[in-house]
């Protein structure tokens, strides 16, 4: 068996609503991306496609590897300013 | 170089006032400063919005921001900048971001406030939230986020 690896999620604004919280952390036995982590924590929910990710503070692409101890982060599009 | 984000209502005309006497001042070398304020409107998308919730994911706003101004103090040479945002609930007429740079000439100025406030718009990670006569309603970005005609600020 594969070591756990530890995975805290955010979520923000419309996405938050919609998981209806603000983060979780994860235990993962496997090397997932980005996006196939996403597809797994909302396979019954009708998701925006327009999601953003980022982890560690940065944006990454959907095939971005999730590596132990990573924070990854899920949104939609942003509107500051 | 300034970045903050504050979550109640502030003057930014007294904050650029502060930064400058504290930071900037006797820098013989600055002959231009150039500032962009963005505000609350009471009106967006057909409604009347009567009040707005700023959200923001700590750390990851502030890093982008700062990464920002320094790409505008590389490519525009400018000799400072500043952006102050707030987040929050807001009301109408509430100051939302000033932007602030500063250089030796006029242009690298103009277009080093104008980068920045563009490319906060199009990669800082803040969310709007307006209350309207509708309901609640998350705003939507426009089809290109990097247009001046957007959501909140820069009334026509």
């Amino acid at each position: 068996m594969h070591k756990l690896m530890k995975i805290h999620v955010k979520y923000f604004a419309s996405v938050r609503d919609l998981m209806g919280t603000e983060s979780k952390d994860l235990d993962i036995d496997k090397s997932l991306s980005v996006y196939e982590l996403w597809k797994d924590l909302t396979a019954k929910l009708n998701v925006p496609k327009d999601v953003l990710i980022a982890v560690n503070h940065k944006y990454v692409d959907k095939d971005f590897k999730l590596n132990d101890g990573d924070e990854v982060a899920y949104f939609p599009p942003v509107t500051g300013g | 170089m300034k970045i903050e984000i504050v979550d109640e209502r502030f003057d930014p005309w007294q904050s650029l006032v502060d930064y400058k006497k504290n930071d900037l001042q006797n820098n013989p070398k600055i002959g231009a400063s150039s500032v962009f304020l963005g505000t609350m409107r009471d009106f967006n998308e057909d409604s009347d919005v009567t009040g707005m919730e700023l959200q923001h994911y700590p750390g990851m706003t502030e890093k982008y921001l700062e990464d920002i101004v320094n790409t505008a103090i590389k490519k525009y040479k400018i000799i400072d900048g500043l952006v102050i945002h707030r987040v929050g609930l807001l009301e109408p007429t509430d100051p939302i971001v000033i932007v602030a740079s500063w250089s030796e000439h006029r242009d690298n100025a103009f277009n080093a406030t104008r980068d920045i406030m563009e490319s906060l718009k199009a990669e800082a990670p803040f969310w709007k939230k307006e209350s309207t006569d509708k309901g609640f309603r998350w705003v939507k970005p426009t089809a290109s986020n990097t247009e001046t005609e957007d959501t909140q600020d820069e009334a026509q």
